[in-house]
């Protein structure tokens, strides 16, 4: 039960209180360049939500079997950078060859992905917070799954909530100076405003520490 | 003359935060403190001049089709070599700068100046668009960085600033500041150059993050193209 509960709490934190784009500043190119429009940006955030995942499967026990055992720890960041990209490429190979369907919809933001700084932001960051020098392997790895899927998730809420203001604030009445990015920045600064209400949501809610 | 122009460039013409709206994640992310914007600077700058110099010095040996994997690498060993100094001299700047400075590797302005510049044009050219770039970088860092850090607070520098240090605006420093700063900076500079600067739509496809790796598959919701296609 406390494990379910655990889980809970990191999916909660990652898409609500952490929110990767409004609250660590991480994605912020896609969210100013592909919220215009909303299914450009429910497109580009689900296909965020499942490299996060896999990109987080494939390099977590890489670190953890490969790198850290045979303390080549400093080169995490070249791994990382070249596993994830070699991973976007190959899933874009397999939609294309299986699943025509998903790669019609999904296969443009692919390539973008690969120097998304969300995703190796999630990867280093799940490293960095549940790879302890005591931690199970078992355990820590699916924490950090959750995690990325629930930083996922903070992204494509993010997208989609910024999309629909954006409609909106295209087509405002603003002083000419303000027209186009910084009009997107004001808004985005009042949307991370309400983000803000959800610090301590998650102690408070499952009494977690 | 024409040398003087590429080493201004970046700095007031291009600049690539406030004009092209580049690199914004650790823009926003590392300026609560003067003192890491600075940090911050020059670890970008550093890396941008290497990697532009090797990128130029590699332009004919690289082939079109593989170029952005060879970029990334590239960049990343440069990145982690700055990782291994940051670490063994700079603790504190460590600390602070945290995730921001591995993910320098994917900081748009490196990868965009090495497609948009690097790969075409000479040793000496690419050294001084570089130190363009990240001069303006570092600039436009410092000064949201002293706004953010006067205002949220009280401190520059760490140097504490009479009044403002009992009357501390603490959301400044905090993410939502970060953007509000941030859209007013680039209102300012809209302001003072009164259209003189291009503005960002003009760049079309250069003044996207993503163009290095997207070519153009996106569209771009109309605008740029048609700049673009002018």
């Amino acid at each position: 039960m406390s494990e379910v509960k655990v889980i809970i709490g990191i999916i909660m934190t990652a898409v609500l209180v952490n929110n990767y784009v409004l609250s660590q500043f991480l994605g912020i190119c896609p969210f100013l360049g592909v919220s215009k429009k909303l299914d450009q940006a429910s497109g580009m955030s689900i296909a965020v939500i499942f490299v996060m995942v896999l990109s987080t499967a494939v390099t977590y026990p890489i670190q953890y079997f490969v790198l850290n055992p045979n303390g080549l720890g400093y080169l995490q960041t070249i791994v990382f950078i070249l596993v994830i990209a070699a991973l976007v490429q190959l899933v874009e190979i397999i939609l294309k060859r299986y699943i025509p369907a998903l790669h019609a919809s999904l296969g443009v933001y692919l390539p973008l992905i690969t120097t998304n700084c969300a995703v190796l932001g999630v990867c280093i960051s799940n490293v960095d917070s549940y790879l302890l020098a005591d931690a199970v392997f078992g355990t820590s790895f699916v924490h950090a799954l959750f995690n990325s899927f629930g930083s996922g998730v903070g992204f494509f809420l993010a997208m989609v909530l910024f999309a629909g203001v954006r409609t909106r604030v295209e087509r405002c009445n603003c002083p000419e100076c303000f027209k186009g990015m910084p009009i997107t920045l004001l808004s985005a600064s009042i949307l991370s405003v309400s983000f803000m209400g959800f610090a301590g949501l998650v102690e408070n809610l499952l009494g977690l520490g | 003359m024409k040398k003087l122009r590429i080493l201004t460039n970046g700095i007031i013409r291009e600049n690539p935060i406030l004009v092209l709206v580049l690199g914004t994640c650790p823009f926003m992310a590392v300026t609560t403190q003067a003192s890491n914007a600075i940090g911050m600077g020059a670890a970008v700058t550093f890396v941008l001049l290497c990697s532009n110099v090797l990128i130029s010095l590699l332009r004919r040996a690289i082939s079109e089709k593989v170029r952005i994997p060879c970029y990334i690498v590239v960049i990343a060993s440069f990145v982690t070599l700055v990782q291994m100094i940051v670490q063994a001299f700079l603790p504190d700047l460590n600390t602070a700068l945290g995730l921001y400075l591995p993910l320098i590797v994917v900081n748009c302005i490196i990868l965009g100046r090495a497609e948009m510049f690097a790969g075409k044009n000479g040793v000496f050219d690419s050294a001084l668009d570089a130190i363009g770039m990240g001069v303006g970088y570092t600039l436009a860092m410092l000064v949201m960085a002293s706004i953010r850090e006067i205002l949220g607070s009280g401190t520059w520098f760490g140097i504490e600033v009479p009044v403002l240090i009992d009357n501390n605006i603490s959301i400044m420093v905090m993410a939502p500041g970060g953007f509000a700063i941030f859209g007013v900076l680039i209102a300012v500079v809209n302001k003072v150059t009164k259209g003189k600067a291009p503005r960002k739509k003009e760049f079309g496809c250069m003044g996207c993050p993503s163009a290095s790796v997207c070519g153009g598959a996106l569209s771009c919701a109309g605008d740029g193209k048609e700049a673009a296609a002018k």
